[in-house]
């Protein structure tokens, strides 16, 4: 009970004061004061007990919780307890002063003129200016020029040191380790045989002894498909030996990972083999060498054409019959890229 | 109801009844009988086999043939496919089809444990690979599974198994996946998933351990909110925040009307 | 007051002080959804700065061996490795990076929200061009400061947009290839110097131009005054509000805490962008699912919408596709927003100078058209989810690809007669006498659009 009175009358001085503060009314508002633009039309003192005890016990709240941010930020910093009291808090706070300056401050209403912009006068008086600085200056042409061209050159320099930010791209601008006798290993490194890819098994490979596994050209995708069922390319058959096809990894489209292998256990009554790319579900058909079956992409998906060593080991048989990578102004159509 | 048809029910009950039974039994040594003991498929003749045949013939002949030969154009002859698949298929509940053309998905078995081991037993006495063995994932590396998952699976499954989508068909999500699953899946490569036989046993265990780990994450920022990603994100800043913060300048932004 | 007066007395600050103090707000809630933007913008710096103690903007392979045990041991990036440790090593380092990026989403929220409040009620109407042609500069530069902060983790999630931006960027007819090599330093995925130039843009240049826009934006207001809805007492000449000091100054330093412990709360307690869950990206790594941050989600459906069509001459590619969707739409998209202030003078507005708001009803063609365009982008915007939308209602996605192609046609005109004949209708309707002393007469011009008829009494 004591308690209790205690805290009744702590709140009652902290109400005080905090009215106190808050309610200073403004000392005489003189003739003297120098002219506001913006002349108050109402004015309403609102300030009511109740509605400051409201702010006081929120801001009180706020102090508490935001106090305990840093608490917990010593003793236990764990990410949910330090938002629910920062931003407890925080709104706790916001919360106060929107009361306060809703209902605990005077409320007034104020007008303010609308400029109206555009002086005439002035303008001519610029023109006029401008006319006199020209005065007794001959040559104005020549100068314009010489000045212009200043200017260009200067412009130029700023902007030319750009070019240090990157080099020109070459032709074409993506490389391609690939060639005639790299072989196809896995992300450890390791040789992939003929014998490890069975119909319907999807594998990621990169080309063997290459530091950058990450340019557009490098990572592949390797599935095998019937013989009877391919429908490649005129002269691309002996680059899908027993039906394996080496694909890129990358679709030319807007270049992310193609990861998706759509193949049917049961043909008749599921949708037939694809490669599918995540991003916008670009799908092309293995069978066909990679030819675009729906989807965005304006270019089939690069193949890659393959042969097998002694030991059924995969290796390239030359680089891409398509450019890799995203397309771009110049990239071509249907031609092999460059087997360099 | 036939006098024939009748005894027919009445055998039937029995067996199931027999396979129920059976099934208890069995799943009393879960870990240890069930899977490892399938991978020795049951002679023929086996009481097992015979009521799995009978279960076949009643639910899965009409598509898949009699004598489980298959039907050309409406599904695929079953020989050589092995307990495996039937397996797979079966406890996860994509199979029975009620129609051929649907897309086999997760759902409720109509059969009951008992049912489904004598029709794998059955699939599995006409050839093919067993059961793989229980998928021990307590000493699997999950950050090699991540990886693994990420480079094989993520593609369709979404990086933290939430599904997605291909064109023509759905990549489930994995969000009830057991390591059985996960490694019979990777072998059989059900409907249009393909398979990953260059994977070891011990990167399935990996990725079946990842798998296991994405049904709870470490989400360590609060309220996982799907883990897809953006969609959800841009919902909760539009409809929670955006709502939210619509109700306060609401009631901020005018003064009290006097 | 001491303060006062000896910073008056050296630099002379009271009348401009005073100035502020007096300076009048219109009562509108609707006014604060820019102050909303300028809140979210200013958690984002504080959270922000905190957060460039800790990144590394590099990609050299390193082996983490943080406290987040699933991915100890994994190989990655310098910059992924430095988000994993602000969010699981850094006391409170998750708090700021999840309110860092919720309250990126909340600022475009905030943004296009504000944005919609300008198109809807013609407050970009002369004398307020410019400062409009500012603000839609801040929504592009926005959006580009949010993809570049998305990016810099080199997780799953924004490597995949990276390399999509690569390729929208390297389909611009003739400069792509250039550019990208610029930016990126090379080929796709660029050199050692990429990652610092994209921290140094995101940390620095754009918040930088950001926050000069924003003192742009505001100065000019403060000039011009804002703009005002009729039946506040004021008129085209006088602009009627709270000052200041002290209400308005209270009100909107309460939402500065709402709006920032709004943020805090969200960073507290819902996840975002789990960057963990995710892992490291390499070019050969896709998820299924992956989209950008929602205010991308637009491009994405242009994206994916756009039909494979490649501008081709004798066998070589022009125009590649990505450059539709990715590239062509947005330009359109800003160009229009660019004109508006120009299509609204020639077919709704009118000509002349205007400080009193119209409601959204008081102009239907204006609404009509805005939320023409509003539907254009959102049903664009839409489409990029559609993958997830298949994913729970079995409509096969090609089939969602086409109706999509053809809402981005048909909805926009819908919706524009549809908003039109409801705002004529709600105009029609209404009972009760117009508010305030500025009465309108609304006439029909030659054009087919409306424009308020120069009759009341102040407006002479």
């Amino acid at each position: 009970m004591r308690l209790g009175a205690a805290i009744a009358k702590g709140v009652k001085l902290l109400v005080g004061i905090v009215v106190a503060i808050l309610w200073r009314r403004p000392r005489e508002r003189a003739e003297r004061l120098p002219e506001i633009e913006s002349p108050t039309l109402e004015r309403e003192v609102t300030g009511g007990a109740g509605a400051t005890l409201t702010v006081v016990a929120m801001l009180v709240a706020a102090a508490l919780a935001l106090a305990g941010f840093t608490v917990l930020y010593i003793v236990l910093p764990d990410t949910q307890a330090l938002g629910l009291t920062i931003g407890l808090g925080l709104v706790l706070l916001g919360v106060a002063l929107a009361v306060a300056g809703k209902a605990v401050v005077p409320q007034e209403q104020a007008e303010s003129d609308y400029h109206d912009f555009g002086d005439e006068l002035e303008r001519t008086a610029i023109e006029h200016e401008v006319r006199e600085s020209g005065e007794g200056v001959t040559r104005r042409g020549l100068l314009l020029a010489a000045g212009g061209a200043a200017a260009a050159a200067g412009g130029a320099a700023v902007i030319v040191p750009l070019a240090s930010l990157g080099p020109n791209p070459p032709s074409p601008p993506f490389s391609t380790p690939w060639g005639p006798g790299r072989k196809v290993v896995d992300a450890e490194g390791t040789a992939i045989t003929a014998d490890e890819i069975e119909e319907g098994s999807m594998v990621l490979g990169f080309p063997d002894g290459v530091e950058d596994k990450s340019v557009f050209g490098a990572s592949i995708l390797v599935v095998r498909l019937p013989v009877a069922e391919l429908e490649l390319p005129p002269g691309r058959e002996a680059g899908a030996p027993e039906g394996i096809l080496a694909f890129s990894r990358i679709c030319p489209h807007a270049g992310c990972a193609i990861s998706m292998y759509r193949h049917p256990v049961f043909a008749p009554t599921a949708p037939g083999p694809a490669l599918v790319c995540p991003c916008h579900y670009s799908t092309f058909d293995p069978r066909r060498g990679g030819a675009l079956e729906f989807g965005p992409a304006g270019r089939p998906l690069p193949q890659l054409p393959l042969r097998l060593d002694e030991r059924r080991e995969l290796e390239a048989a030359g680089d891409f019959y398509e450019m890799v990578g995203p397309s771009y102004g110049g990239v071509r159509q249907d031609v092999p890229g460059d087997a360099s | 109801m036939s006098r024939g048809r009748r005894r027919f029910w009445i055998v039937a009950s029995v067996l199931l009844g027999l396979a129920a039974i059976v099934s208890a039994v069995a799943a009393d040594h879960p870990a240890t009988a069930a899977p490892g003991a399938s991978a020795e498929a049951p002679p023929a003749d086996s009481v097992i086999v015979q009521q799995g045949r009978r279960l076949f013939e009643q639910g899965c002949s009409d598509c898949h043939g009699f004598d489980a030969k298959g039907i050309a154009g409406v599904a695929p002859d079953l020989h050589g496919v092995g307990a495996i698949s039937a397996d797979f298929y079966l406890r996860t509940g994509r199979m029975p089809l009620d129609d051929p053309h649907d897309e086999p998905l997760r759902s409720d078995s109509p059969y009951d444990q008992g049912e489904i081991a004598a029709l794998v037993a059955y699939v599995g006495s006409l050839g093919g690979p067993g059961v793989p063995p229980a998928i021990d994932t307590a000493g699997a590396d999950v950050a090699r599974g991540q990886e693994l998952f990420t480079e094989n699976c993520a593609g369709c499954h979404q990086v933290v198994g939430q599904g997605g989508i291909m064109p023509g068909a759905v990549a489930p999500d994995l969000r009830a996946s057991t390591p059985l699953d996960v490694a019979e899946a990777v072998d059989v490569g059900p409907y249009v998933m393909p398979t990953f036989k260059r994977l070891t046993d011990d990167d399935v265990a990996d990725i079946a351990a990842y798998v296991t780990y994405t049904h709870d994450p470490e989400d360590r920022g609060g309220w996982g909110i799907g883990h897809i990603g953006p969609i959800p994100e841009g919902m909760v800043a539009w409809l929670l925040a955006g709502a939210a913060l619509l109700i306060a300048i609401r009631l901020i932004g005018e003064r009290t009307t006097r | 007051m001491p303060a006062m007066s000896a910073l008056d007395e050296r630099l002379g600050v009271s009348p401009g002080a005073r100035k502020l103090m007096r300076y009048v707000f219109p009562d509108h809630w609707s006014f604060m959804l820019g102050e909303v933007a300028l809140y979210s913008f200013v958690v984002l710096v504080l959270t922000g700065i905190f957060l460039t103690f800790f990144y590394v903007p590099s990609d050299a392979t390193t082996v983490y061996q943080g406290s987040y045990d699933p991915l100890v041991g994994a190989s990655m990036g310098e910059q992924f490795r430095s988000v994993l440790h602000i969010s699981f090593d850094v006391p409170a380092g998750l708090l700021m990076r999840q309110t860092h990026h919720w309250a990126a989403n909340v600022f475009i929220v905030a943004i296009v929200l504000h944005a919609l409040r300008i198109l809807l009620t013609g407050a970009y109407r002369k004398p307020r061009e410019l400062n409009y042609w500012i603000g839609v500069t801040m929504v592009g530069l926005a959006l580009l400061e949010g993809f570049l902060g998305y990016s810099l983790g080199d997780d799953l999630l924004s490597g995949m947009g990276l390399v999509i931006a690569y390729s929208v960027a390297l389909a611009i007819p003739f400069l792509g290839e250039y550019l990208t090599f610029l930016v990126w330093g090379g080929e796709y995925p660029g050199t050692t110097d990429f990652w610092p130039r994209l921290e140094i843009a995101h940390a620095l240049i754009i918040p930088v131009v950001i926050a000069g826009l924003i003192g742009l934006h505001l100065v000019q207001i403060m000039r011009q005054h804002h703009t005002q809805f009729a039946g506040g007492g004021g008129s085209e000449k006088k602009v009627v509000g709270t000052p200041t000091w002290p209400g308005y100054a209270l009100r909107s330093l309460g939402l500065f805490a709402i709006v920032a412990g709004l943020l805090f709360l969200l960073g507290g307690l819902v996840q975002i962008n789990p960057i963990w869950e995710w892992g490291p990206y390499e070019t050969w790594l896709s998820t299924n699912g992956a989209q950008p941050d929602w205010y991308l989600g637009w491009l994405i459906g242009g994206l994916r919408l756009m039909p494979p069509l490649e501008l081709q001459v004798g066998g070589y590619t022009v125009v590649p596709t990505p450059f539709w969707g990715g590239l062509l739409f947005p330009t359109i998209v800003f160009g229009i927003l660019y004109a508006w202030p120009f299509i609204g003078r020639r077919f709704f507005d009118g000509p002349g100078k205007h400080n009193v708001l119209d409601r959204p009803r008081d102009n239907p063609t204006r609404t009509g058209a805005v939320l023409a365009l509003t539907a254009w982008v959102f049903t664009i915007f839409a489409a990029g989810a559609a993958d997830r939308l298949y994913f729970r209602t079995f409509i096969p996605y090609e089939a969602q690809v086409w109706f999509f192609r053809g809402m981005a046609f048909v909805l926009p005109v819908i919706v524009f007669f549809v908003a039109r004949r409801l705002a004529r209708e709600l105009q029609r309707r209404e009972t009760h006498p117009l508010r305030g002393t500025s009465a309108r007469i609304v006439r029909r011009t030659e054009t087919g659009g409306f424009e308020r008829a120069r009759a009341s009494p102040e407006e002479g």
